[in-house]
């Protein structure tokens, strides 16, 4: 109790640097936040492509129902086809209907016999889309096949590319973060060379001494890593409904509460660990 | 209980603070260090706490070999040692209070027991109406009276004095040596370094002389102030419950300086 009542006095007599090692942890936090909420949304909106139809076949008018079901069994026997969907010529008429239904000139233009039937197909692996494609190609009743493969992978690479980016920004800002700390705590030590000495000559242990430096490294990370998390939660709350209608159809928003929370529990353990590796190697350093 | 035993002291820059010296003090002996500055007084003392170590020679305190001592055994051996600093050393932004509990503090000890046992000390010496004030408002005298209270906090079996009447007038010098005396009376070892001649008169002491790092006499007889002293008592408990007389008039005018400020 004792301990946390000097470390407390050591941080209000020198509100400056205190708020420096807290502005600095805050920064640390508020990016690894942030890269956190990108990276759940990135992974969530490559689910959902990778959910979604990514062959579509598309097939010629005189083609039987009959011929369409020998197509849809050949393909289930590959078990590579998570799901498929077979849409009619009625059926691709409603979605027309539906997707142009503010442009009546559009609607009057078009009937069901223009509009071809085709198969919505998903596929277990994303790297058994080609193996399905190129059976469709193949198949003289496919008029023209399109397929996202371009979509999912470009998108898996952006991700790649952001976690890689990221972690090393992370690792970056943790070493400025663990540096400046270890300057600051450096400073005060210094600052306090003459009551250490002191304290050393009446009988304090090493580690009495040490002490409240290392809580005073903890405080800073802590309220850093507070800081930084309200802050990307308050600015992820207050976007939420923007972003949600802005990737209208992707289930990434709301961010699951769990999730968030979680993170805090996680940068509050980063914090502890910044902290205290800061206060050992100032410690370490100036306190010999 | 404290023996040099041939010990020397170069300092890096090649000068000899002290050069083969042996002496020996009892439990419970008074001792006086004199000598002129420079003598190496100081350094004895900061042989005995392990603040330095010798170049040769050996340091016993009370059957540990300081010298050999691990580092994690230094902070168990200084508080065995209680030290009045001749520079004092106390922390000037706490207050006289927060200054003399601090040993305790660093010992561990809860802090009702601790507020109990330097309130008490604080007391006896004389500063309990100040136990409030940051150093910066007491006179010389009360300082002096400040940093012996804290030395005693822990009951130490040896306390060593540096100086402790250096920058006071007479009166205030005689009545901290009547306190030192005291707590001697009550089975504490003192050592106390000094070149105040009156002081040395007016106690008959045994006197460890030293002149430019060097022995060079000792007077008066190996004796216990109280001979049934075998085991060290409370010095805390016992000192006698004496008021000081004020410090001197110029403690007073710095007291109207403290008031005003």
């Amino acid at each position: 109790m004792k301990t946390f009542k000097i470390t407390w006095r050591n941080i209000r007599r020198s509100p400056y640097q205190a708020f420096a090692a807290v502005f600095v942890m805050t920064l640390t936090f508020l990016f690894i936040s942030f890269f956190t909420f990108l990276l759940f949304g990135s992974s969530k909106a490559i689910n959902y492509f990778e959910s979604r139809p990514q062959v579509t076949a598309f097939f010629k008018n005189e083609v039987k129902q009959t011929d369409i079901d020998n197509l849809k069994n050949e393909l289930n026997a590959t078990n590579k086809v998570a799901s498929m969907k077979f849409v009619s010529k009625q059926e691709a008429l409603k979605i027309y209907k539906e997707q142009n239904k503010n442009d009546p000139l559009l609607l009057e233009l078009v009937t069901a016999d223009i509009l071809p039937a085709s198969l919505e197909i998903s596929t277990i692996k994303i790297e058994d889309l080609s193996v399905i494609n190129n059976m469709l190609k193949d198949s003289p009743l496919v008029s023209e096949v399109v397929f996202q493969k371009d979509v999912v992978s470009v998108l898996t690479s952006w991700t790649n590319a952001l976690r890689s980016i990221g972690l090393g920004l992370i690792i970056v800002l943790s070493l400025v973060s663990i540096f400046i700390m270890v300057t600051i705590i450096g400073v005060k030590i210094s600052h306090k060379k003459g009551d250490i000495e002191i304290m050393g000559l009446i009988g304090a242990g090493r580690w009495y001494i040490r002490w409240p430096f290392m809580f005073e490294g903890i405080f800073y990370g802590g309220v850093g890593a507070i800081l930084g998390w309200l802050i990307s939660a308050g600015v992820l709350w207050y976007s939420t409904p923007f972003l949600s209608e802005f990737l209208k159809g992707m289930p990434i928003f709301p961010i699951p509460p769990i999730l968030i929370f979680g993170l805090l529990g996680i940068e509050i353990i980063i914090a502890v660990i910044l902290g205290v590796t800061s206060s050992f190697l100032a410690v370490l350093r100036y306190l010999k | 209980m404290i023996r040099l035993n041939k010990v020397s002291k170069q300092f890096r820059t090649g000068v000899f603070a002290l050069t083969d010296i042996s002496f020996e003090v009892e439990k419970g002996e008074f001792v006086f260090l004199v000598g002129p500055t420079g003598s190496g007084k100081t350094t004895i003392f900061r042989l005995i706490t392990r603040e330095a170590l010798p170049t040769v020679g050996e340091v016993i305190v009370d059957n540990w070999d300081v010298t050999k001592l691990p580092n994690n055994k230094i902070s168990h051996l200084r508080k065995k040692i209680g030290v009045v600093f001749q520079d004092l050393k106390l922390l000037m932004d706490r207050t006289i209070f927060e200054n003399i509990i601090l040993p305790l503090e660093v010992s561990g000890i809860d802090s009702i027991t601790a507020t109990k046992i330097a309130e008490g000390i604080m007391e006896k010496v004389g500063i309990l109406d100040h136990k409030d004030k940051f150093p910066i408002q007491l006179s010389g005298g009360e300082l002096q009276r400040a940093a012996i209270a804290r030395a005693l906090t822990l009951e130490p079996d040896i306390l060593l004095a540096d100086e402790p009447t250096g920058n006071l007038d007479q009166a205030t010098a005689k009545e901290i040596v009547k306190l030192l005396s005291d707590i001697n009376e009550k089975g504490t070892t003192i050592i106390m370094a000094t070149h105040n001649e009156e002081v040395v008169k007016a106690l008959s002491k045994r006197v460890i002389a030293l002149d430019k790092g060097k022995l060079v006499g000792i007077s008066g007889k190996k004796s216990k102030t109280h001979p049934e002293h075998s085991e060290k008592k409370s010095a805390i408990i016992s000192i006698e419950d004496k008021k000081p007389e004020e410090d001197s008039k110029q403690a007073e005018k710095k007291k109207e300086q403290d008031e005003d400020f």
